[in-house]
């Protein structure tokens, strides 16, 4: 790598291609915080690659000035998979929303978060389908209408943090598009980690499933019905600082003891797994974050880049013999 | 007094849990390494271990030794052996007329009879065995008998029965323990008890042999006149493994394979999964389409990348494979074909997916079709489907069989620094006015440039995209363009093949026009009928997509074109197309490969005739 380029601003990370998301998408916001990530980070275009499967947030590689490829449904992260294994001094991002990170390419995200490989999968959550125009994901609330379930859906949705964690996620982050400042934070430190780091990134869609989120980040609500994750930091939250996450026998519930406060641990897997059960006040942050062996150092341990042995010598190796 | 032989087919036959593969492998290794010719034809049943003695476990080793070149494993078996009623059950209708049958007479006892499902409960009364000539070897108690002062349990003793019934074999057919010997050595090393028990049992066979010497006929098989050189065993899967790491080698970059399991793939995945020390990445992956989708990952990376197969799994694959055809990356796909639709007979033979190959894919989604016709050639045909693929940026297709799969034959080693040297690839150069993905060059193939390379970075997706900038494009005329482009792209590879060879004479009245692991019986076929003095010529495609530029030619020099397929006429369909023929089809699909003596039959059918419509 050169160290004498010189450093990019966000802007540079821009492509020539007019962005085509609607007027209001959460997505604007993202991408103006991963170019910004990238660029505080130093990285260099060449080095960075996007993979995206189908859907609104999968057009996102188009708008980066990096390598990226958008792929087909579902399989951005199996992709992302095979250019990091190749290739383990990329940084490697998979872009993917509810529908094709969870349902069409729900098999490859479990895998890829269990084998822990060192890609960022950032899920943009909008709770629908929003390039097909409307039908419900697996993240929509039980009983949400949308066009494929005009009397509401039947289904549970999918905890995507649950899901994370109980494949394994060695990081999970929730943040929202609402919030730059703290998705950036969130980014800087999925990049950081080392192996499989899962954002999901709550990501208001303006036309099909609008103010989805308003329950608890809409601007009055934000306050009494989020809680901020910070390692080591006492779980409270409120207008006037005056609620507390508590420990009750075996679950977390929302009470006043500020001084009893739950402490935040990223390495708790118990703690991670009660926080990602929190209905009523929903965790922005890293819920996990701990470090494991990662996949494709293990996978590169064991092939030889230089000095590799020649196919000849396995040709004559074993049982041969010689016709005269 | 030994007779000479020409050559002779033998069929090992047992349960699936009686180590017949085993004792099939190291007799044909035996016979290679003596200088024979060799072609086998494992045919084992789906189940891991059927009940016991039942006719559905039977499992089958079919070897064709010779003292000429042998190009198949034989129709009908000149010996049989037989380790229980089920597998003579099964096997006997198989047989030439008069064949030995070694009996492994422990076994044929009443249960063994009843596991079978004979109604008979004695040899004596299945009268079909009136024709045959019978060995009875009580195998199963000798083996007992000769290891019982050994310190091993009945249980492992017992499964030393296959080495007494090779120790048998190799003394009728005249064969030298001694590799075999050196083989268990090896395979059972810091095993003292296991290498004593088998080379033991192995022995006492070939003792049982000279006993019974007197009462029963003794061959050898002369050398075979190979070609002069270095010679191994190699089987299909094998071969495959091996070309595409030669062909990484030889275009000095490393070989990613991203795969699933699936009968009867699967060996190639485990074979190069062995080689990390030569380069070789693999990576089992959670489907099919995760596997093929981690291998495009890694060809956007730069690797060498290919995927491996079979019917059930290309299906899940096409998608993806689709999305390589329109990124253009270069992609080796691996499709080892067995029985179908669907789960269909998966350790048997078909050649029924071509046309899923061909046209299994949304839109207008041409890429190049390559076929292996032996184990022998596999090393080549996989090093070519990579060197076509890097060349043209384009995925290519190899398509291989079960039966290419699993048999195996002596290869020559090939010398590497001639025709597997050096694959020139398509990677970018810095350009003067900022890189163009799809900015093509004479032969329509665009630049290759990877990630981690200065100012190349660039966008590519499943989209259509414009013909100049490479930007996403929905431009009709555009599309329409782009279609021809890849199409045009994918016709331009022919310059880059071989002609179309013919065996035989290159006019004459009926051309037979094959692909795949008919090779053999086909070949055979057509060398009788013309030493018969029939005009009938051979040509055997390697190339599918494109054809060689000239076999439309070559169809027309010929009154008759004949195609025989193990589909219902699949290459049919596509030459009767592409070149306005009107050839006929010969189909077979039964999970098994031709036989000579059918094809034989076809083939003068066929040529009869056209001799009375003259």
């Amino acid at each position: 790598m050169k160290d004498n380029s010189p450093k990019l601003s966000a802007k540079d990370f821009a492509t020539d291609q007019a962005v085509r998301w609607c007027p209001g998408c959460g997505d604007y916001a993202i991408l103006n915080s991963v170019k910004k990530v990238l660029a505080t980070l130093g990285k260099r275009k060449e080095d960075v690659v996007f993979v995206s499967g189908i859907g609104c947030s999968s057009r996102f590689p188009y708008y980066v000035d990096t390598y990226g490829m958008h792929s087909i449904h579902g399989r951005a992260v199996a992709i992302a998979t095979g250019t990091k294994i190749h290739n383990p001094a990329l940084s490697v991002w998979a872009i993917t929303g509810d529908g094709d990170g969870l349902a069409i390419g729900g098999n490859h995200f479990i895998h890829a978060v269990r084998r822990n490989i060192n890609i960022n999968i950032l899920i943009f959550n909008n709770e629908i389908y929003g390039l097909t125009k409307g039908q419900y994901s697996p993240t929509s609330k039980r009983g949400q209408r949308t066009k494929t379930s005009p009397m509401g859906t039947l289904e549970k949705p999918f905890n995507p943090a649950m899901l994370a964690l109980g494949a394994g996620a060695t990081f999970f982050a929730r943040t929202t598009a609402s919030d730059p400042k703290h998705l950036q934070e969130i980014l800087l430190r999925a990049e950081a980690h080392c192996g499989t780091s899962v954002v999901e990134i709550y990501q208001n869609c303006v036309i099909f499933n609008d103010e989805a989120f308003e329950a608890f980040l809409g601007k009055e609500n934000r306050d009494d019905h989020t809680v901020l994750l910070e390692q080591d930091k006492p779980l409270v939250f409120g207008k006037g600082l005056d609620k507390a996450v508590q420990w009750a026998s075996h679950e977390l519930l929302v009470g006043t003891d500020v001084d009893h406060a739950v402490i935040h641990d990223e390495q708790n897997l118990n703690l991670s797994f009660s926080l990602a059960g929190m209905e009523t006040v929903k965790p922005l942050g890293v819920f996990r974050c701990v470090k494991e062996p990662e996949y494709a150092a293990g996978m590169n341990s064991t092939f030889a880049t230089k000095s590799k042995k020649r196919v000849s010598e396995l040709l004559h190796s074993g049982s041969t013999w010689e016709i005269s | 007094m030994k007779t000479a032989l020409e050559h002779i087919i033998i069929l090992f036959s047992g349960d699936s849990g009686d180590g017949m593969q085993l004792t099939g492998t190291q007799f044909s290794d035996t016979s290679a390494r003596m200088g024979n010719d060799i072609a086998t034809f494992p045919d084992y049943p789906s189940e891991i271990r059927a009940p016991s003695g039942s006719v559905y476990g039977v499992s089958g080793f079919q070897v064709h030794i010779g003292a000429k070149e042998i190009y198949t494993p034989g129709d009908q078996p000149d010996v049989l052996v037989a380790m229980n009623p089920a597998a003579l059950k099964v096997k006997l209708p198989l047989l030439k007329k008069g064949a030995t049958i070694i009996l492994n007479d422990d076994a044929f006892d009443r249960s063994g009879f009843k596991k079978a499902g004979y109604g008979e409960t004695s040899l004596e009364a299945i009268e079909e065995l009136k024709d045959f000539k019978l060995i009875h070897a009580p195998i199963t108690s000798q083996t007992e008998r000769a290891l019982e002062n050994l310190d091993l349990d009945n249980k492992s003793k017992r499964r030393c029965k296959n080495f007494y019934a090779l120790g048998l074999c190799y003394f009728i057919f005249s064969r030298d323990p001694s590799l075999t010997k050196a083989w268990i050595r090896e395979k059972f090393e810091g095993k003292d008890a296991l290498v004593n028990a088998n080379i033991a049992a192995l022995e006492a066979g070939y003792h049982f042999g000279e006993t019974i010497e007197a009462a029963i006929a003794i061959y050898q098989i002369p050398e075979a006149p190979l070609e002069k050189g270095r010679y191994r065993q190699i089987n299909g899967n094998t071969g495959i493994a091996w070309g595409l790491m030669q062909a990484a080698e030889a275009s000095g970059l490393d070989l990613f394979v991203g795969s699933y399991p699936i009968t009867p793939a699967t060996d190639i995945l485990q074979e190069l999964s062995k080689h990390g020390e030569f380069g070789v990445q693999t990576f089992q992956a959670e489907d099919e389409i995760a596997a093929i989708c981690a291998a495009i990952g890694a060809s956007f990376a730069g690797a060498l990348a290919a995927t491996t197969t079979s019917g059930p799994g290309l299906a899940l694959k096409s998608e993806a494979l689709n999305l390589a055809v329109m990124l253009e990356l270069p992609l080796v796909v691996v499709n080892v074909q067995r029985g179908g639709p669907s789960t269909g007979l998966p350790t048997k033979t078909e050649q029924a997916d071509l046309l899923q190959v061909f046209y299994g894919r949304n839109g207008e989604s041409p890429l190049i079709v390559l076929a292996a016709s032996r184990p022998g050639d596999t090393f080549a045909m996989a090093f070519e489907a990579a060197r076509l693929s890097l060349q043209h940026m384009t995925p290519v297709v190899l398509l291989s069989d079960g039966f290419i799969a699993n048999g195996s034959e002596p290869w020559r080693i090939p010398d590497l620094t001639e025709g597997y040297r050096h694959i020139s690839t398509n990677m970018a150069q810095t350009p003067k006015e900022g890189y163009r993905p799809y900015n093509r060059n004479l032969q329509l193939v665009r630049p290759w440039a990877i990630p981690g390379t200065e100012a190349m970075q660039h966008r590519i997706g499943g989209l259509e995209k414009d013909f100049d900038t490479g930007d996403v494009s929905y431009d009709p005329e555009n599309h329409e363009k782009m279609v021809e482009v890849r199409a045009k792209k994918v016709c331009l590879v022919s310059s880059n093949i071989p002609q179309q060879l013919v065996e035989g004479k290159a006019h004459g009245q009926l051309l037979v026009i094959s692909w795949g692991g008919t090779y053999g019986a086909v070949r055979t076929a057509v060398k009788r009928l013309q030493e018969e003095g029939y005009e009938i010529s051979l040509a055997h495609l390697t190339y599918l997509n494109p054809f060689p530029k000239n076999l439309g030619q070559l169809i027309t020099n010929f009154r008759q074109v004949i195609i025989p397929e193990l589909n219902k006429g699949q290459l049919l369909r596509i030459i009767n197309a592409q070149f306005h023929c009107k050839a006929k089809g010969y189909h077979k699909v039964q999970g098994q490969p031709f036989t000579i003596s059918e094809l034989i039959t076809v083939f003068r059918d066929e040529l009869i005739l056209q001799e009375h419509e003259r």
